[in-house]
């Protein structure tokens, strides 16, 4: 069943789209993360331009954030404080990353930037994953002299202005959460990835957030800056294709919905040894693509 | 009824005697294209009659070229080299007038009708395409990167050369067949046929061709280049619907 998309310029079938779709909310539903990690690579492999990949991909981790974080509000797991703080971070680095994304399209680099960005972004976090969920899964041995771990950052202790976040149970300056939002925005906007697959890990470990509050905060950050996103990217680089992310939004939304269902059913650990076997396999896929001659040498740019 | 507009003007060749040279009727099936949701790309047929004085052909006929072209647009190519096990865009070049799509099609090869000095005047043939390189690089840099645009064009379908797609029966009739895929861009194009005899180019006729998104598909293209915030809206507020009513819709379930 092809159908054409009017901003891209090419017809895709469609069938595919939302089977991709569904395959990334399942994965949603079971581990809580966003997925554009992987439905953006994909898209570009299928051959939809990086651009317009990179931003439709931005409008479905929306959508498929929504019931997440509808769901974490009913059990209170948002602190809300912590998420503006973190929003207010993520919008300016979603204005910054719209900049230094058209700087890149123009001098031609966008397309290896995206890609570096993928190879070392999901290379470290699929490696740290595997070891995490493999000594949890006995498959590899505990250090013995693992020192107990540090709450409180002290660098991040240092910074001036303290703020009470009461659901977060800490009390440190908003600095800390704001630069940590400004790193998520422009990744977002760069790579076409909510983000949660870093911000959740950061607000574990280096701002030593309380677990109840982590995913549902993160989500909230999610919602809003890949909304944010969507309409930087459909005013400055016209490439937000709603027909493809309404085909992966259909696609999404209910496989996020059995993907929730299924998760509760599987040890956390297992899951996240899968995930991370994916995100291990996207990123070799792209560190392949960068060192292995490309069937195209040249690639044309419309002036 | 093109064919038969074809095939009367065919039967009214008579009343042309006296015309020393053979005249072109040309046509083609489409003057518009649309493109519409599942559109997988477009067949086009040019078709015509050659209208000899006398109204016979003699043994020697005359040779048929047709050309469709699409709008001429300024491009960037860029050209990957490896850099530190990478690869990356390097060196680009600007092409001031490339055409987004041309076709070329003859009933012999080009290179057997017509000699280089011609063709270039009259655009056949992919290496006689006008380019105009708008960088002062070295002519064999130039070279390099018009045979890689015309290799990366080729492939995607864009740019192609038929050298047996013009098919002449009975020494009057011609039909062409030119394959428009998905990919193309908008916008006006032209159909040119030549009539070919000697090396010499007798006469030559242009039809104009629309390739245009139509109905939804158009609305949404518009939308997004002219009302982007607007647009951009609609997509958050969709995506936000979809999402909700997806988790609402599985709570009751």
């Amino acid at each position: 069943m092809d159908i054409y998309l009017p901003v891209a310029g090419l017809s895709v079938n469609a069938l595919v789209i939302i089977a991709l779709g569904g395959v990334v909310g399942l994965l949603t539903g079971m581990i809580g993360v966003g997925g554009g990690f992987l439905t953006t690579p994909i898209l570009i492999f299928y051959g939809i331009p990086p651009a317009v990949a990179v931003a439709s991909a931005t409008t479905q981790i929306t959508g498929t954030s929504v019931s997440g974080v509808l769901a974490h509000r009913r059990r209170k797991g948002v602190d809300y404080r912590m998420g503006g703080v973190i929003i207010l971070g993520g919008l300016i680095g979603a204005s910054a990353g719209g900049f230094l994304f058209r700087l890149l399209q123009q001098i031609g680099q966008i397309d290896t930037a995206i890609a570096i960005l993928y190879v070392v972004l999901l290379g470290s976090i699929g490696i740290l994953m595997a070891k995490e969920s493999g000594t949890e899964l006995q498959i590899f041995r505990k250090k013995a002299t693992a020192k107990p771990p540090r709450r409180h950052n002290p660098l991040i202790a240092m910074l001036p202005l303290r703020w009470r976040f009461y659901q977060s149970g800490l009390y440190i300056s908003p600095l800390a959460p704001l630069l940590l939002g400004i790193i998520g925005g422009m990744l977002t906007v760069l790579l076409g990835v909510g983000g949660g697959f870093i911000m959740v890990p950061a607000m574990i470990y280096m701002l030593g957030m309380s677990a109840q509050v982590v995913v549902g905060t993160s989500l909230l950050q999610i919602l809003f800056v890949t909304a944010a996103t969507t309409l930087i990217h459909a005013t400055t680089t016209k490439s937000v294709d709603i027909v493809l992310a309404g085909l992966l939004l259909l696609g999404s939304v209910i496989g996020a919905q059995f993907g929730a269902r299924f998760a509760q059913k599987v040890k956390p650990e297992l899951l996240r040894m899968f995930l991370a076997i994916i995100i291990l396999a996207v990123a070799a896929r792209m560190a392949i693509g960068l060192g292995w001659r490309p069937e195209e040498i040249y690639t044309v740019q419309a002036l | 009824m093109r064919a038969l507009r074809g095939a009367l003007l065919l039967l009214l060749a008579p009343l042309a005697l006296g015309a020393a040279e053979p005249k072109l009727v040309p046509d083609v099936s489409q003057s518009r294209i649309d493109i519409q949701y599942s559109f997988t790309g477009a067949e086009l047929l040019l078709f015509g009659a050659i209208v000899y004085p006398g109204g016979k052909p003699p043994r020697e006929g005359a040779e048929i070229v047709v050309v469709v072209k699409g709008p001429v647009q300024p491009l960037v190519l860029r050209e990957k080299q490896k850099v530190a096990g990478i690869w990356m865009n390097v060196e680009s070049a600007r092409f001031r007038s490339a055409p987004a799509f041309y076709a070329v099609a003859s009933s012999r090869p080009l290179a057997e009708m017509v000699d280089e000095r011609t063709a270039a005047i009259y655009e056949l043939g992919l290496q006689n395409l006008q380019l105009s390189p708008g960088t002062g690089a070295a002519p064999d840099v130039q070279r390099r990167f018009e045979a890689g645009l015309i290799d990366l064009m080729q492939r995607h379908q864009l740019y192609f050369e038929d050298p047996k797609g013009v098919r002449i029966s009975e020494g009057v009739l011609y039909r062409a067949r030119v394959n428009i895929p998905a990919r193309v861009p908008v916008g006006n194009y032209t159909a040119e046929t030549f009539l070919i005899r000697d090396g010499r180019v007798l006469a030559g006729a242009v039809r104009e061709i629309q390739i245009e998104k139509l109905g939804f598909e158009r609305f949404v293209a518009t939308a997004a280049d002219r009302w982007s915030l607007t647009y951009g809206l609609v997509a958050v507020l969709l995506s936000l619907f979809l999402g909700w009513s997806a988790s609402a819709f599985f709570r009751k379930g």
